[in-house]
């Protein structure tokens, strides 16, 4: 998977979760994930297609959850509490946004399709031709781990070709 | 969160009444939080743009805060429709989507501004009391009059 799709999102999940946490963030790991992917907690899937297709995936300990959305909520709140995944899914809608508005200006047109709830505990992982990235942050409230599984669509890239 | 001096309606002194648009929930809260610290008021919120068109013509806010992706209908529509029947709207795109093409498609068809998500207050709080223009004022501390 080229960097310059990846970059994008580990600048936007930097951002976005330095600045809604209020401290600072740190990239602690970046892996390959040949496995099929393993949920640590709550995680929002958000899917891509267009010129580059595939799914980014932020899913953070039960534990993390709940301090992150109880700090947005700016109360404690249970772990049952359904505001904790809509926290998530606001989360990871935001992260994609910051990132394919930078990936967009560059020429890349995509559809964004709204987050899902990760219920099951293996997902998907790499394939032939998409490859998973697992980024880990250390955040002040815990630990965040965002999956990314990119790859440019080859029948749109044909497209640009002929059009070009 | 920190406070900010209260911008009020100039004509009557009254706190500014928003309303607010998003399929988060989430994310609504966090705007009436900041709206809070503003000295604002909260008149809807909406979770689509179908509805926000409604609650608009039920309570003439003045201010709409709009996100762009959402489900039924889409957040620059429903700016679109709105201006249409209320010219003198004034309508802030809220969205983590700020690409140029988006923000000028929603400029084109009636927003007054727009903010990119995550949205830091002293940004929104800055674009609020320009869009009120000379329609709103600054008090000088919490509580106080225009």
């Amino acid at each position: 998977m080229k960097m310059e799709l990846i970059q994008p999102f580990i600048n936007a999940a930097d951002a976005v979760l330095s600045q809604g946490l209020h401290g600072r963030t740190k990239v602690n790991n970046l892996t390959m994930e040949e496995d099929a992917y393993r949920r640590k907690g709550v995680a929002g899937m958000i899917a891509l297609t267009g010129d580059i297709e595939g799914r980014i995936v932020l899913d953070l300990e039960p534990q993390t959850a709940v301090r992150v959305a109880s700090h947005y909520a700016g109360a404690e709140l249970p772990e049952s509490d359904s505001l904790i995944k809509e926290t998530i899914f606001e989360l990871a809608n935001q992260v994609v946004g910051n990132a394919i508005s930078a990936l967009n200006d560059q020429g890349f047109k995509f559809r964004v399709h709204p987050p899902v709830l990760l219920t099951a505990d293996q997902g998907d992982g790499s394939s032939e031709d998409v490859e998973a990235l697992m980024i880990h942050f250390e955040t002040a409230m815990g630990d965040v781990f965002m999956n990314v599984a990119l790859r440019h669509n080859p029948q749109r890239m044909k497209e640009h070709a002929v059009g070009a | 969160m920190e406070q900010f001096a209260p911008v009020k309606r100039s004509k009557d002194g009254q706190p500014v009444r928003y309303l607010i648009v998003d399929d988060s929930v989430f994310a609504r809260k966090n705007l009436a939080r900041m709206i809070e610290t503003f000295g604002g008021q909260v008149a809807a919120e909406a979770g689509d743009g179908l509805t926000a068109i409604s609650e608009f013509d039920r309570t003439h806010p003045d201010i709409v805060l709009m996100d762009i992706t959402m489900p039924q209908m889409e957040g620059i529509e429903a700016a679109e429709r709105i201006v249409q029947q209320h010219p003198e709207a004034r309508i802030v795109m809220v969205s983590s989507v700020g690409y140029q093409e988006n923000i000028v498609a929603a400029l084109q068809r009636g927003a007054r501004h727009f903010v990119q998500k995550p949205v830091k207050p002293e940004v929104l709080y800055e674009v609020i009391k320009y869009v009120m223009g000379e329609d709103g004022a600054v008090a000088q501390s919490a509580g106080a009059g225009a």
